[in-house]
């Protein structure tokens, strides 16, 4: 099996359009204010944790792909272009063979839903513009176009750690050959059909927007952010495994870590959620870190962002190993595991 | 461990991936069966849509599905079964088929591979619509919730079988079934695991349909593909289930084997985000990876089941790879789509479509378009427009979609 390294790094989050400002957040450790979302039918409006407008408009929003787009494409493409850097016009030009994964869970929710508010109001009036963009793959579409790239993409829709499954099928296609570099791009955005769904469920926990990137390359060290070490096996929530029983299980795949080490998980500070995985990371000894409690609970745009820290954290060598931890919302417990390349010395 | 991942086989060579158990629940009903006879026959099913409204779209018809009444014996309590909704059951028909086939066991680690575009879409249609009109009622929306989600109904074939595993949910749109069938062949292939569930399905719903509708691509009419007078398609839903094993593996279970996968390949359309690109880059680069994948060349695939949507861009874009990848065997080449008896059934369309693939190869005929009245000239190649028998070593599926998804699987015959 193929080595395989990280290689860029992009974020859009309530903290801002970049990874620079979601690590100015973390470091903050302050979780980030909530706006409200209005709600039809209700006095009292949602609380969610929506991206502010970026410092300047982005070139891309002119791309005739981009002008109408959902917002949620526009969060992958400004991730996606950020983990790239100079690498998205190797793309361009043809002579980089380039896979793209992105993954969504709730996905463009905002068009799907008034989309079919107008074909509740008359089907024969719906508009033809928006229906395109209720699809979920229309972000990784846009994408590939802005990229001019023909190569295999994939959108993967699942509770938050898909994302890493994403990770370990690029894996798979750089392993393959099948691509030269792969994004894994985990993207969400807000609507108050989702926050409202999430009120039902976690009333405590507002939903965040955004999205995430990284960029893999196989077997090139040089100049890599981190290297990817395991993604562990999915173990699902199912009848016969609990999610205490799923988060066991996905923390045994993890090898013991010095206690210098880093634990990046997806607990909220709410411990009736939290239970399953505080218990399976009982044993930790090293430091923990939440960017969910931070950033808002996004489904796989969370999930992203807590790749993106963790390969962050190792790119300014304030840790050497970073274990990513993620109970997903219905579905999966997962973990991945990104080390210092073995280049790198400490400074 | 995903990864690094694991070489089961121990061997650096790629494995072979063959087909164990099928099962396939369409409009014209549910098992292989009823099926084959349908697609041999060429039997359309398109009826007057029930399920919505559609007094004020253009099209009023689909390929809608009856829903038996029993349903099969799982290990999903009667409540389970009762919140089940339309994708699902169609899913777990078409599962429980290829699992009783297949003969595997409960309780295995099983990598389960899925393509849909819309999972239980007519379930979020409900949520939203009571969280508009009754915004204070709770009643039912938690459970509308939790099941309108597309890895519930991946959950629910776990809690229906007893087994676990990963889950991958593919949703390239229309291509999403034969996506997902390619990425379960190279899980196999590579030998990241010895068996993997995998298919396809969707079920019809009021914002699909009224989606379609309104980009006109909807046909009044059944559709006709590459007919010179095509003028749309026609949706249809259902779902197909396939158990794909390593050859070394259904070998050491001396499990009767339905057939090969040889090739699949995918690539990207930039052109349009609903338009093909006229010249059918992409589809040519399908084709043609799958081919080099499974080391054949065009002349050596003697049945394509085609895309073929019916609307005018899809056929011609086709028709323009199709000529372009046969070339000068082009007028040997014998094509057809199923569509024009089950409708357009999107993320179930790939995993159906390479049912029928297997139908062919196994029974030895061709699926004919019986709709088809006049032939659009651009096609050098051949429509099978009547039941035919003949020899079928080797048959190919193409599955486009929304987005410039373009997925191509090649089939081959066991004996």
């Amino acid at each position: 099996m193929s080595r395989v390294f990280v290689h860029g790094l992009g974020a859009v989050s309530p903290a801002g359009w970049g990874v620079a400002v979601m690590r100015d957040a973390m470091e903050k450790n302050v979780p980030l204010p909530v706006q409200p979302l209005a709600r039809p039918g209700w006095e009292n409006p949602l609380f969610v944790r929506s991206v502010p407008p970026p410092p300047e408009r982005p070139a891309f929003f002119a791309h005739p792909r981009l002008r109408r787009a959902n917002v949620i494409t526009q969060f992958t493409v400004a991730a996606a272009l950020e983990a790239l850097g100079e690498t998205a016009s190797l793309v361009q030009g043809g002579r980089v063979r380039l896979g793209i994964i992105v993954c969504v869970m709730a996905g463009s929710m905002n068009y799907s839903r008034r989309f079919y508010e107008e074909v509740l109001n008359d089907p024969a009036t719906a508009s033809p513009l928006m229906f395109p963009e209720t699809v979920f793959n229309a972000p990784a579409s846009h994408l590939a176009a802005f990229l001019a790239s023909n190569a295999i993409c994939y959108t993967l829709v699942g509770d938050d750690g898909t994302y890493l499954q994403g990770i370990a099928l690029a894996a798979g296609w750089l392993a393959d050959g099948k691509v030269d570099v792969c994004l894994v791009i985990g993207a969400e955005e807000t609507d108050w059909t989702v926050a409202d769904a999430m009120k039902r469920f976690r009333p405590d926990a507002p939903h965040g927007a955004g999205a995430g990137a990284i960029l893999l390359k196989k077997d090139s060290a040089s100049d890599a952010i981190a290297e990817l070490a395991l993604i562990t096996d999915s173990f699902p929530f199912t009848h016969s495994q609990t999610r205490v029983a799923a988060a066991r299980n996905m923390r045994a795949q993890f090898p013991p870590g010095p206690k210098e080490e880093l634990l990046c998980s997806s607990v909220r500070q709410m411990p009736h959620l939290d239970e399953a995985e505080n218990l399976a990371w009982s044993d930790w000894n090293g430091v923990r870190m939440s960017s969910r409690a931070i950033l808002g609970q996004a489904f796989q745009a969370a999930t992203a962002w807590q790749c993106v820290i963790a390969c962050d954290v190792i790119r300014q060598d304030k840790f050497a190993g970073v274990n990513v931890s993620v109970i997903g919302a219905n579905q999966q417990a997962m973990g991945a595991r990104f080390v210092k390349p073995a280049f790198r010395s400490n400074t | 461990m995903l990864f690094p991942a694991p070489n089961l086989s121990g061997s650096a060579n790629p494995n072979r991936v063959v087909i164990t158990g099928v099962g396939i629940f369409t409009a014209l009903g549910s098992g292989w069966q009823i099926n084959a006879a349908g697609f041999r026959t060429g039997r359309t099913a398109f009826r007057p849509v029930t399920l919505f409204d559609v007094s004020r779209q253009r099209s009023k018809i689909a390929a809608e599905a009856d829903m038996p009444a029993g349903f099969p014996a799982t290990k999903l309590s009667p409540n389970g079964v009762r919140r089940l909704g339309r994708a699902s059951r169609m899913l777990l028909h078409a599962a429980h088929e290829a699992w009783s086939q297949a003969g595997w066991n409960a309780d295995e680690n099983l990598p389960v591979v899925l393509g849909t575009t819309s999972g239980e879409m007519s379930l979020g249609e409900e949520y939203l619509q009571h969280a508009v009109r009754f915004p204070r009622a709770k009643k039912q929306q938690p459970t509308r919730i939790v099941h309108y989600q597309i890895q519930q109904q991946a959950l629910d074939l776990f809690n229906a079988f007893g087994f676990d595993g990963p889950i991958t949910l593919v949703s390239n749109a229309c291509a999403s079934g034969a996506n997902a069938i390619g990425h379960a062949f190279e899980i196999l292939r590579s030998g990241r695991a010895e068996k993997v569930m995998t298919g396809g399905y969707d079920a019809l719903c009021q914002l699909t349909f009224a989606g379609f509708d309104s980009l006109q691509a909807l046909s009044p009419a059944p559709c006709r593909p590459f007919d010179a007078a095509r003028d749309g398609l026609t949706l249809g839903e259902g779902a197909a289930v396939l158990t794909l094993e390593t050859l070394a593996h259904a070998t050491k279970r001396n499990v009767a084997i339905l057939g090969e996968i040889t090739g699949y390949g995918a690539a990207t359309d930039t052109h349009h985000l609903t338009q093909p690109h006229p010249e059918g880059n992409a589809a040519l680069a399908a084709m043609t990876a799958a081919c080099a994948c499974a080391g054949v060349s065009p002349e050596q695939i003697d049945y394509l089941n085609a895309h073929g949507t019916a609307t005018l861009q899809n056929d011609a874009t086709e028709t323009a790879a199709l000529n372009r990848w046969a070339g000068r065997h082009a007028g040997n080449l014998r094509v057809s789509s199923t569509k024009s008896g089950i409708g357009h059934l999107l993320g179930g369309a790939g995993a159906v479509e390479a049912v029928v693939c297997l139908m062919a190869l196994r029974g030895q005929w061709l699926p004919p378009q019986i709709s088809l009245e006049k032939i659009d000239p651009a096609c050098r190649f051949q429509i099978v427009n009547k039941p035919v028998d003949a020899k079928v070593e080797m048959a190919l599926s193409n599955s486009f979609g929304f987005g410039g998804a373009n997925a191509s699987l090649i089939f081959r015959r066991w004996s």
